[in-house]
């Protein structure tokens, strides 16, 4: 197939996700989440979701049962340092398969 | 039918960027600008343009707007001179890689330290590598026939175009000038196509930091490094001669009157001796070259129009039969010599044109020089070229030396 | 939970996977203050850790359109931005210029002060990280007395931070608020109101930086309420002259009951070498200052 040629005679970026490439490598710690002391999914309604409020990069998905995308999650560690109950924890990632 | 009036080179790009209905006007005034600044605020106030005037608090503020305002999509308008030009110096380059089709009167002023307020081309010359057209003007009449024409240009090739006119020799110097009528302007400048528009019905990031090397974008198109960008923009200013000799034809065509493309001849036909300048001091030249054939030297003048993109060819042929030149310039590269001389030995390179040069430096700093004085110096060069010199010093016209 | 949480503007703005620190402060008040605004926005910045987030050619996580300007040209970039929309009727676009305290506090505060006396409409957001991030750790006008950085690197900052707020009140702005990425409620809600007035509005948000000030990237939070709690930092905003507390300084205000600085201090690495002169210093100048608050609330 012919390579399409950059007729951009500016530097126009686009939007895309993983501008910067999969950050969850990025990762040392990462956070997992006890559902047994997740506060929505204790109460099987919208609550809390203190962990989605303060993410700096808007990787935890606010639902009964909170997800966190942990192909982008960095592992900074403040959803687990300011959840309520301390449902998440940080855990060193496994790294022997490098 | 004409409309002659006697104007000011300043009134004359006031009322070029009037013509050309630009939509956002954004300046600092600055001697020997300011009276620019001045009518067209009162162009804007009084409604006569409607454009946005942004009354910034500096030069570097004034080309920052017009950047942007260009990048949303409007026609913009700038001038300034020496220091303030030397102020915008980061937004020139800005402009030129954002390829924004900027117009800017500079209005040449030598720049300190020490303090001058007249007029010289080092502010200008100054600016040589910014990635901007540069086009000088000779007249009152090819001020408001230039910033029209540098429009058109700038909106074609999708570069900055400084139009650059000597200070007070120009500028507060009333002149016979032939007014283009509206409708003529409207016909000949078709409304500013952007070639990227910052909206948020698709948004960009634009100017963003590049790699050195190529990426692929989402789609997996691969895009430019920093230094492919960068050849965009040389490419374009190479193209950019054939645009500027084909907008002047067009000029010419409707307006009647033909400046040259890349650069102008007088009396070249048979010229043993050429003299060549630009702006201003060249027009004179053409005084000196008249002196010069009533004394039976068989002088010319060339005339740079365009300084960037350097007309490389177009002087190989005016050039071709010249027998000893002389280069008169308002600018100097300290510790060589002038810039243009440079770029005409450069050009020269290779060619049948061995004709022995002399370089002359005159009028720094609005000390004044004549035609006769102009003709003296060239003579002086024949009669040294006769007499088999060949790489004669720069001279610096009127000055004490050594 | 916060109540208010579910009237928070649900779409993100910004797509995962951005070049910015683990953990950093700006990452996430720019979230909010993007959702707050929402599309039909016009962002324009210079280099600095903003223009790392937005992401290197040729793509972008931010769905916003961005305009890259140079260091000291933000607030005009701005300006042009509004002057071209307005020559082509389209004034309906919320224009915001965002800049570090290097980009306001220093070089871009003619252009700033400039913009902002003429009137411009459009909400310049100054992310106040106290210090050349970008660039690594170098002092600013905004760092803080006390504060190793690496152009002070032994003896520490000596002067105190530059009231940079207090220059932009003397604008006589239409709106002026401070905010912090700890109190995302409080700085979504002051980017609503300031979308919707019209002239110069000013918005300045401190946010915590882990790698420029040495803490533990989990704690940027605690540590942006910790200056808050403290009084380094009140919250607050300034309507046509009209002061007011906001949030927890609001309480703070009503209480007096502000932590001795010490309680943020020492939790960050920049200030280990700060001595107890400086440290009372410190306490003193931030105690000045809430009194000048105070006096002002209740004028």
């Amino acid at each position: 197939m012919e390579e399409r040629k950059d007729d951009n005679i500016s530097a126009m970026g686009t939007v895309a996700i993983g501008e910067a490439g999969k950050t969850g490598d990025w990762r040392s710690l990462r956070p997992v989440i006890d559902r047994k002391k997740c506060i929505p999914t204790v109460k099987n309604k919208p609550a809390c979701f203190l962990c989605w409020l303060y993410c700096p990069e808007g990787v935890v998905k606010a639902g009964i049962e909170v997800e966190i995308d942990l192909e982008y999650c960095k592992g900074c560690g403040i959803c687990a340092e300011e959840c309520p109950p301390r449902a998440i924890s940080m855990i060193r990632e496994d790294k022997s398969h490098e | 039918m004409s409309n002659v009036q006697i104007i000011t080179g300043n009134q004359a790009a006031a009322l070029a960027a009037k013509l050309c209905s630009v939509e956002v006007v954004a300046a600092y005034p600055i001697t020997p600008q300011s009276q620019l600044s001045e009518i067209l605020s009162s162009y804007v106030e009084s409604g006569e343009l409607k454009a946005e005037y942004v009354r910034v608090e500096g030069e570097h503020s004034a080309l920052t707007v017009c950047i942007s305002a260009s990048t949303v999509g409007a026609r913009v308008f700038t001038a300034t001179s020496a220091n303030g030009l030397l102020y915008m110096h980061e937004q020139l380059h800005w402009a030129a890689g954002s390829r924004l089709p900027i117009v800017m009167c500079c209005v040449n002023r030598g720049v300190g330290a020490p303090w001058t307020i007249f007029n010289d081309q080092q502010d200008s010359l100054a600016q040589r590598d910014t990635g901007w057209i540069q086009l000088y003007c000779r007249n009152n009449q090819e001020i408001i026939d230039t910033v029209i024409q540098a429009y058109r240009i700038a909106e074609s090739v999708y570069c900055p175009v400084m139009v650059c006119y000597d200070g007070f020799v120009l500028s507060h110097t009333m002149m016979p000038v032939d007014i283009p009528d509206a409708a003529g302007v409207r016909a000949f400048l078709p409304p500013y196509q952007p070639h990227t528009i910052l909206s948020p019905d698709d948004p960009r990031n634009l100017n963003p930091v590049l790699f050195p090397g190529q990426r692929r974008d989402s789609e997996g198109v691969l895009r430019d490094g920093y230094m492919d960008m960068r050849y965009k923009l040389q490419a374009a200013l190479e193209k950019a001669s054939e645009t500027i000799r084909a907008v002047n034809a067009a000029f010419a065509e409707a307006f009647g009157r033909d400046h040259g493309g890349m650069l102008w001849e007088y009396r070249t036909d048979d010229a043993d001796l050429i003299l060549a300048g630009m702006g201003s001091i060249a027009s004179e030249a053409t005084v000196a070259a008249d002196r010069l054939r009533e004394e039976g030297i068989k002088a010319g003048v060339v005339g740079i129009r365009s300084y960037r993109p350097f007309p490389k060819a177009d002087v190989r042929n005016a050039f071709r039969n010249a027998k000893g030149i002389a280069i008169f310039e308002k600018s100097i590269s300290y510790g060589y010599e002038g810039g243009l001389c440079s770029d005409l030995k450069a050009a020269f390179y290779g060619t049948a044109i061995k004709a022995p040069i002399h370089n002359y430096i005159a009028g720094l700093g609005g000390r004044d020089v004549k035609a006769r004085e102009l003709a003296a110096a060239a003579k002086n060069s024949l009669a040294g070229f006769e007499k088999g010199m060949v790489e004669p010093q720069t001279t610096w016209l009127n000055t004490t030396t050594g | 939970m916060p109540e208010n949480l579910f009237k928070l503007n649900a779409k993100e703005y910004i797509l995962p996977g951005t070049r910015a620190c683990q953990g950093c402060g700006l990452s996430l008040g720019y979230r909010y203050a993007l959702k707050a605004l929402r599309e039909n926005t016009i962002v324009t910045l210079p280099a600095c850790c903003l223009c790392v987030l937005h992401g290197i050619y040729p793509s972008t996580p931010v769905m916003i359109p961005c305009l890259n300007n140079s260091f000291a040209s933000t607030a005009a970039s701005a300006a042009g931005i509004v002057a071209g929309l307005q020559a082509l009727n389209k004034t309906d676009t919320t224009v915001m210029a965002v800049a570090g305290d290097g980009g306001t506090f220093d070089m871009g505060i003619q252009a700033l002060s400039g913009a902002a006396e003429r009137g411009t409409d459009f909400i310049y957001l100054c992310y106040d990280n106290e210090g050349y991030m970008n660039t690594g750790t170098q002092r600013s006008s905004a760092t803080p007395m006390g504060a190793v950085t690496t152009t002070t690197p032994i003896l520490t900052k000596q002067q105190h931070k530059k009231d940079f707020i207090k220059i932009m009140d003397a604008h006589d702005l239409p709106y002026l608020a401070t905010v912090s990425p700890s109190y995302p409620i409080d700085l979504y809600e002051k980017f609503v109101k300031a979308k919707k007035i019209k002239g110069t509005r000013y918005i300045h948000m401190y946010v915590p930086c882990p790698p420029g000030w040495g803490f533990a990237t989990k704690d940027t939070i605690k540590t942006g309420k910790l200056a808050v709690e403290t009084g380094v930092v009140v919250l607050f905003e300034i309507e046509n002259g009209k002061f007011r507390f906001t949030g927890r300084s609001k309480t703070l205000a009503e209480r007096g009951n502000r932590l001795p600085v010490i309680n943020y201090l020492e939790k960050q690495g920049r200030f280990r070498k700060m001595n107890i002169e400086q440290l009372n210093q410190q306490q003193a100048w931030v105690d000045g200052k809430w009194q000048e608050y105070i006096r002002r609330a209740e004028a």
